[in-house]
């Protein structure tokens, strides 16, 4: 192990009292960081020290803080889960800084994920897409089925997975220069369709959740590709592709 | 359809982009062939093959058709592509203190609509500058070429056809003196007065007086032959950029993403810088090279 490194950084984070109110970036210095602690745990640190300093703390979004929740978001220096690729924000650790930096910290930004306070915004809207498709009716009445009861190709359910590994983070929706939302809805309307047991309601799927994205205001893609860049868990553009295909299947049939 | 709004929806939307996008595509290609011709210099028999060539696209029904759906993809492109772009501002009503989008995508990703709008622009004025012209002024003279009257001076005659090949005027009415005769080469000639539609506009000619032209553009900037030839050259690097995203996005919009996405993503980028480049080789030949 590398010896134990401390550093000192200037942060501006956005600050913002209420959904209502106009927020602005404020400046704040933090000494004695410990490169081996993580983001959040730099950021725990700057809370104490304004709670020392009789001031409002810094609100912002974590919970499992192990990479699998997508409760954690923070656009950090121009990007969505900071620095690294294949990282959400509660996974980044401090050694990514230098000494003396800079660091902005800004929350997701976009018209269907309003500020609630500071860094925390509201992502119900993806609740809202979920709910609109994002599931398979079964029975369960006691007669449930075994899923491996049903066989899939290997190929088909890898692909599948890959899909389900999407947290909902919404990282895809910040760095969007469009705000758009579609690889987070390719990728849950991906790990259906790859699977039979996904297949009965293909249609309704695609269509209702491609619907409540619309209403959501979320942006129309453009193909930047920046998503599949930032998404932490690396979900393909191919899974925009498929729910493209899928929408012209069910549109046009 | 009605259950889907096929044209409101977004990803519908995306499709109709796709479309007219590669249908655009296709249409460059077609213009470009065409518009090589120009290559062969500054003479009466590439002239007439260019005039013969622009006559046929203003004329021919099937070319008809597909100039139609070219001006409707174009306008459909632009309307959606702008509305998709205001929507996408929209999106996002609070801009980012530091954004680094270099990071994760290219430039003409990003510029699209930008980059687009000034591709509009320039199929704008270039449409005023020569298609507008063609199809609806006379404005353009017929092509003429000049011969010996035998008296050691010169007279001009318009050319209407290839021997034997005439369109406007039939074979029978041919007049032994309007037959001439240039290197091994026979055009039928009428003296100069004759009906407008009776001969080969001569597109040719104002394309080439348009790009060495040394008159003052709006009477102040000398040399406009020279700024219209770095207009054009700049549009198509506009254009360049537009399809260097463009091309292959529309595939990705059409949902084609698969074992044949490095391919198309080669030939994209490929087409994307052969194409603008063959189109602005044109103006620079016409300008700096030719007589
Ligand atoms: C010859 C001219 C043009 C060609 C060949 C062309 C081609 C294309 C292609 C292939 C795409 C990709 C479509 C997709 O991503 O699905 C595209 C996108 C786009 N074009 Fe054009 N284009 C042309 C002119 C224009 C014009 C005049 C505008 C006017 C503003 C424009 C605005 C856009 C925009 C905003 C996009 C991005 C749309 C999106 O992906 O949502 N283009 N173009
Ligand atoms: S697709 Fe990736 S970036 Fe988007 S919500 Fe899912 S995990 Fe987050
Ligand atoms: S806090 Fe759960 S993914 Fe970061």
């Amino acid at each position: 192990m590398s010896a134990k490194k401390n550093i000192n950084i200037n942060l501006k984070i956005w600050r913002q009292k209420n959904a209502s109110t106009k927020g602005k970036m404020e400046t704040y210095k933090l000494d004695n960081v410990s490169t081996d602690s993580s983001f959040l745990e730099m950021l725990d640190q700057l809370n104490e020290q304004l709670i020392n300093n009789q001031q409002e703390p810094v609100a912002f979004d974590h919970d499992c803080r192990e990479g699998i929740c997508g409760m954690c978001s923070l656009y950090i220096n121009g990007r969505a889960h900071g620095p690294d690729t294949g990282t959400t924000t509660c996974q980044l650790h401090m050694r990514k800084f230098k000494d003396g930096e800079t660091i902005f910290i800004e929350p997701w930004r976009s018209k269907a994920f309003p500020v609630v306070k500071d860094l925390m915004v509201d992502r119900s809207a993806f609740d809202r897409i979920q709910q609109a498709g994002g599931f398979v009716s079964v029975n369960t009445s006691g007669r449930t089925i075994d899923a491996n009861a049903t066989p899939i190709r290997k190929e088909d359910a890898d692909k599948a997975f890959m899909a389900a590994a999407c947290i909902g983070c919404g990282a895809c929706v910040a760095t969007c220069k469009n705000g758009s939302a579609m690889l987070f809805v390719g990728a849950k309307v991906s790990q259906y369709a790859l699977l039979p047991q996904g297949k009965v309601e293909a249609t309704e799927r695609v269509l209702n959740m491609v619907r409540q994205m619309d209403e959501e205001g979320f942006g129309n893609c453009t193909n930047t590709g920046a998503c599949e860049v930032e998404c932490p868990k690396g979900i393909s553009l191919e899974n925009i592709a498929r729910m493209n295909r899928e929408y012209l299947k069910a549109s046009v049939l | 359809m009605a259950k889907s709004a096929f044209l409101k929806s977004s990803i519908a939307k995306k499709y109709w982009m796709a479309l007219t996008g590669l249908f655009l595509c296709l249409f460059l290609v077609g213009h470009l062939l065409g518009n090589l011709q120009l290559l062969m210099g500054n003479n009466t028999e590439a002239a007439l093959q260019f005039n013969k060539y622009a006559l046929f696209m203003t004329t021919n029904p099937a070319v008809k058709l597909l100039s139609y759906l070219t001006y409707i993809s174009i306008i459909f492109h632009a309307v959606d592509g702008i509305y998709l772009a205001i929507q996408n501002k929209k999106a996002r009503p609070v801009a980012y203190a530091m954004s680094n989008p270099s990071k994760n995508s290219s430039f003409s990703s990003r510029n699209m609509a930008v980059l687009g709008t000034v591709v509009l622009i320039f199929i704008a004025t270039h449409m005023v500058n020569f298609w507008y012209k063609m199809k609806f002024t006379d404005q353009i003279p017929l092509q003429t070429i000049s011969v010996d009257n035998g008296m050691g001076g010169k007279q001009e005659f318009i050319i209407t056809a290839d021997y034997g090949q005439s369109k406007f005027m039939p074979k029978e009415q041919l007049d032994g003196k309007n037959l001439v005769q240039v290197g091994n080469k026979i055009y039928i000639t009428k003296p100069i007065k004759v009906e407008f539609a009776e001969g080969y506009k001569d597109l040719h000619k104002v394309t080439y007086e348009f790009f060495k032209s040394k008159a003052k553009l709006f009477n102040v900037i000398p040399n406009e032959g020279l700024v219209f030839t770095l207009f054009y050259v700049l549009s198509m690097a506009f254009l360049g950029f537009h399809l260097w995203h463009g091309f292959q996005s529309a595939f990705q919009s059409l949902g084609i993403n698969g074992k044949f996405t490095p391919a198309i993503k080669v030939f994209g980028k490929a087409f994307s810088v052969i194409v603008p480049i063959l189109f602005a080789i044109i103006p620079i030949y016409i300008h700096f090279i030719s007589k």
